[in-house]
C-alpha cells in the first residue's frame, strides 16, 4: 500500500466536505440558541423540546412511521417473492421481461412514478391518504428489496431445498423452514432499506398524498417555504440519525452475513 | 458354517425393489438417459459408475423425484413412482454437498425428517440418539454444521438420510469431498452401516475403486446407457467391452484377428513377423474376425530370460518404470512398437532388481489371463 500522499488527502477531504458540510452545518445549527438560523448564539437543545409540543410535526411523524412500517413490510413480502421466483423459477414465459421490469423503478424518475400512481389512484377512484402513500411506497421500494434478496439467493445452495423436500417437506414448508431462516439477514436488510427509502421520500408522497395524510418530508418542505426555523433543523437532525442508523444496520447485517458465510466456507474447505 | 451368497439378481423368483423400464430422459435436445432398463434388488449396494456427464446423477435424481422420465416407467416395489413427489417417496438422498441445514444443530438436522413425519417426541429422541450412536456423533449433537469437520459432516448427512428408515438410500458422490485416507475408512463404515440397517443403497460415483470396494453390483454407464452390470470381480475379470475394460483399472489392449485352434481357444495374429498370441474365450469368434485382447498389467509377468512353456511370451525393452513402493509398473516397448504395461510386486529391494531402464526383457502371460473382446 502506498503512503497517503498529499493528493490523496486533499481529494478525500474535498469529497467528504462536499458531501457532509451541509449536513454538519444543519446539525450544528439545530443546537443553536438563537431563533435566527444563521447567527450562532450558544448551545441549546430547546428546539428539540419545542418539537415535542408541535402538534403538526408530531402528527406528520406518526403518519410517516406508519407509512414506512406498512410499506416496507409489504415491499419485503412482495420483493422476496419476486426474487425467489426470478432466481428459482427456472425458465418461464416472460422471465426476462419480468426481471427487467422489476428493476425498472430503480432508474425511473420519481416524478414519473409518482404521476403515474396518482393517475392510477384517480382512475380507480381510491381516496388519497395514508393507504395510497403506503401502496406507492411499496411499489417503488419492493425492487430494492428484490435486488438485495436475489443477490443472496443466487449464492444459496439449491440442494438445501432439495434436501428439505427429500426429507418430507412440501414446497411451502421447505421455504419456511429452510430457505427463509437462511436468507433472513438479507430479508431484514431489505426491509430496513425499504423503511429508510419510505421515510425520506418527498416526491412520490406529494403526488399520492391527500389532505388527511401529511408525511414529515412534505411537512418540512412546506414549512421551509415560509422560512427555515431552527425547529426544522432539529427535526432534520433526528431524521438524519434515523436514516443513518437504518442504513448502517442494514449494511452491517449484510457484511456480518458475508463474513460468516466466508468463514464457514473456509472451515468447510479445511474440513 | 455355510455362507449364503447374496445374489438375488441370479434368482428368477426374486422381485426387484426398483425396476427401470425403457426409461429415457431428455433435457431439450440432450439425451441424458437413453432407453435404459435395470433392476435393483432389496438389500443391494448398487453402484452407478461412469465419467461425468454419463447420466448417473440424472438416474439418481429420477429415483429421488427431482426429475421425471421423459418416457418409460420407474417402479419402486412394483408401483410406478413417476407421479409421486419427492416428499412422499420412501427414498432418501445423501447429497454430494451434504446439504446440511446451516441454521440447525446436528441433532435438529437429523430430527428434521422425523418431525415432518409427525413422529411423537419421545420416538424422535430415541431415533435421533440411535442415529447419533450409529454414526458415532454423540458428542457433536449440539454443534452447528460449520463447527465440525468434513468427515463428521459427511456422517451427519448419512445419519439424516437414514433417520427415516427409507426403503432406498441414494448416495450422490458421498465421499467426494474427503481425503483419500478418510474416504477409505468411510467406505468400510458405509458398508458396515448398510449391512446393519439392511437398507438398499444406490451410490453414484466416478471413482472406480470406491465402486469396487462398496458395491454388491456395479453398473458402468456411458452416454446415458448401461454398458455392463455385474459384481465387482466380474466387471474387473470379464469386462464385456473395451470401454469397461479400459474404464475399470489399468489394462493393455492388443488389437488383432482371431483364428480358431480348438474349442474356446484362439490364436490371435497381432503383428507381422511375430508369433500369434494364445487366448481362450467362452464367446465364439469366427476366423479372421477383428478382436481386442485385454490383459491386466498384474497378470503379465516380467523376466530377463525367456520363460519356459509360457503360452504367450514377447520380447521388449523397458521404457519406463513407475515405482509405487509395494509394486512397480514397467512400460515395455515391444519389437512391434506397442507398449505393454506389466506389474510386479517389489518382493526384493530395488537395488537387487535384475532389470532396469533400456534392458531387454521378456513378458509372458497365460492363455486365460486375457479377455478376448469383439471390436
Amino acid at each position: 500500500m502506498n503512503k497517503t500522499s498529499w493528493f490523496n488527502v486533499v481529494s478525500l477531504t474535498l469529497g467528504f466536505a462536499f458531501l457532509y458540510i451541509p449536513m454538519i452545518i444543519l446539525i450544528i445549527f439545530s443546537f443553536n440558541e438563537s431563533k435566527l438560523v444563521t447567527v450562532w448564539a450558544g448551545f441549546s437543545t430547546k428546539w428539540y423540546g419545542e418539537l415535542l409540543h408541535n402538534e403538526a410535526f408530531l402528527n406528520a411523524a406518526w403518519v410517516t412511521i406508519k407509512v414506512a412500517v406498512f410499506s416496507s413490510t409489504i415491499a419485503t413480502v412482495l420483493g422476496t417473492m419476486a426474487a425467489y421466483v426470478l432466481v428459482r423459477g427456472g425458465r418461464f414465459m416472460g422471465r426476462t421481461l419480468f426481471s427487467g421490469m422489476i428493476y425498472a423503478p430503480l432508474v425511473m424518475p420519481e416524478v414519473i412514478t409518482g404521476l403515474s400512481l396518482l393517475l392510477l389512484f384517480i382512475g380507480i377512484g381510491l381516496d388519497r391518504g395514508v393507504l395510497t402513500i403506503v401502496l406507492a411506497h411499496s411499489t417503488f421500494s419492493m425492487c430494492y428489496v428484490s435486488v438485495v434478496v436475489s443477490s443472496r439467493l443466487v449464492t444459496f445452495d439449491r440442494s438445501l431445498e432439495e434436501a428439505a423436500l427429500d426429507l418430507g417437506c412440501s414446497a411451502a414448508q421447505a421455504f419456511r423452514l429452510v430457505t427463509l431462516p437462511i436468507i433472513a439477514p438479507a430479508v431484514i436488510s431489505g426491509w430496513l432499506l425499504a423503511f429508510t427509502l419510505s421515510l425520506d421520500d418527498l416526491v412520490i408522497a406529494s403526488f399520492t398524498t391527500g389532505p388527511s395524510a401529511t408525511t414529515l418530508p412534505i411537512r418540512i418542505f412546506s414549512a421551509v417555504r415560509l422560512g427555515v426555523s431552527p425547529e426544522i433543523n432539529a427535526l432534520s437532525t433526528i431524521m438524519i440519525a434515523i436514516v443513518t442508523f437504518g442504513v448502517i444496520t442494514a449494511s452491517l447485517i449484510t457484511k456480518h452475513q458475508m463474513v460468516r458465510q466466508k468463514r464457514e466456507e473456509q472451515e468447510a474447505v479445511r474440513g | 458354517m455355510t455362507t449364503v451368497e447374496f445374489e438375488p439378481w441370479d434368482d428368477p423368483q426374486e422381485k426387484p425393489l426398483i425396476h427401470f423400464q425403457n426409461v429415457t430422459k431428455k433435457f431439450g435436445e440432450f439425451t441424458a438417459i437413453d432407453n435404459l432398463t435395470i433392476d435393483i434388488y432389496e438389500r443391494e449396494f448398487y453402484a452407478l459408475l461412469g465419467p461425468s456427464g454419463c447420466g448417473k446423477t440424472t438416474l439418481m435424481r429420477m429415483l429421488a423425484g427431482f426429475e421425471t422420465p421423459t418416457t418409460g416407467k420407474i417402479l419402486l416395489a412394483g408401483q410406478d413412482i413417476a407421479p409421486v413427489p419427492p416428499n412422499k417417496r420412501a427414498t432418501n438422498m445423501m447429497f454430494q454437498s451434504y446439504a446440511l441445514f446451516p441454521h440447525l444443530s446436528i441433532w435438529e438436522n437429523i430430527a428434521f425428517g422425523l418431525k415432518r413425519e409427525g413422529m411423537a417426541k419421545p420416538d424422535i429422541n430415541n431415533r435421533v440418539d440411535e442415529m447419533l450412536r450409529l454414526t458415532r456423533l454423540e458428542q457433536f449433537a449440539r454443534r452447528k454444521p460449520h463447527q465440525i469437520s468434513g468427515g463428521q459432516r459427511q456422517r451427519v448427512a448419512l445419519a439424516r438420510s437414514l433417520a427415516k428408515a427409507p426403503k432406498l438410500l441414494l448416495l450422490d458422490e458421498p465421499l467426494g469431498a474427503l481425503d483419500k485416507k478418510l474416504r477409505q475408512e468411510t467406505q468400510f463404515e458405509l458398508m458396515d452401516i448398510q449391512e446393519k440397517t439392511g437398507t438398499t443403497f444406490v451410490i453414484v460415483t466416478h471413482d472406480q475403486e470406491e465402486a469396487m470396494t462398496v458395491a454388491s453390483r456395479v453398473a458402468v454407464m456411458d452416454h446415458g446407457k448401461i454398458i455392463q452390470v455385474a459384481t465387482p470381480d466380474r466387471i474387473y475379470e470379464t469386462p464385456n467391452s473395451v470401454y469397461v475394460a479400459d474404464f475399470i483399472g489399468d489394462v493393455n489392449i492388443i488389437e488383432g484377428t482371431t483364428s480358431t485352434i480348438g474349442e474356446d481357444t484362439y490364436a490371435i495374429g497381432w503383428a507381422d513377423g511375430l508369433a500369434p498370441l494364445n487366448a481362450t474365450s467362452s464367446t465364439a469368434f469366427s476366423d479372421g474376425q477383428k478382436c481386442h485382447l485385454a490383459i491386466r498389467p498384474e497378470k503379465v509377468a516380467i523376466s530377463t530370460d525367456k520363460p519356459e512353456g509360457a503360452a504367450n511370451a514377447v520380447q521388449g525393452r523397458v521404457l519406463d518404470i513407475a515405482y509405487l513402493g509395494n509394486i512397480s509398473t514397467y512400460h515395455v516397448e515391444l519389437l512391434s512398437g506397442e507398449v505393454i504395461k506389466a506389474q510386479a510386486a517389489n518382493t526384493r529391494r530395488i537395488s537387487r532388481r535384475s532389470y532396469t531402464w533400456e534392458d531387454t526383457v521378456w513378458l509372458s502371460w497365460t492363455a486365460t489371463a486375457g479377455v478376448l473382446l469383439a471390436s
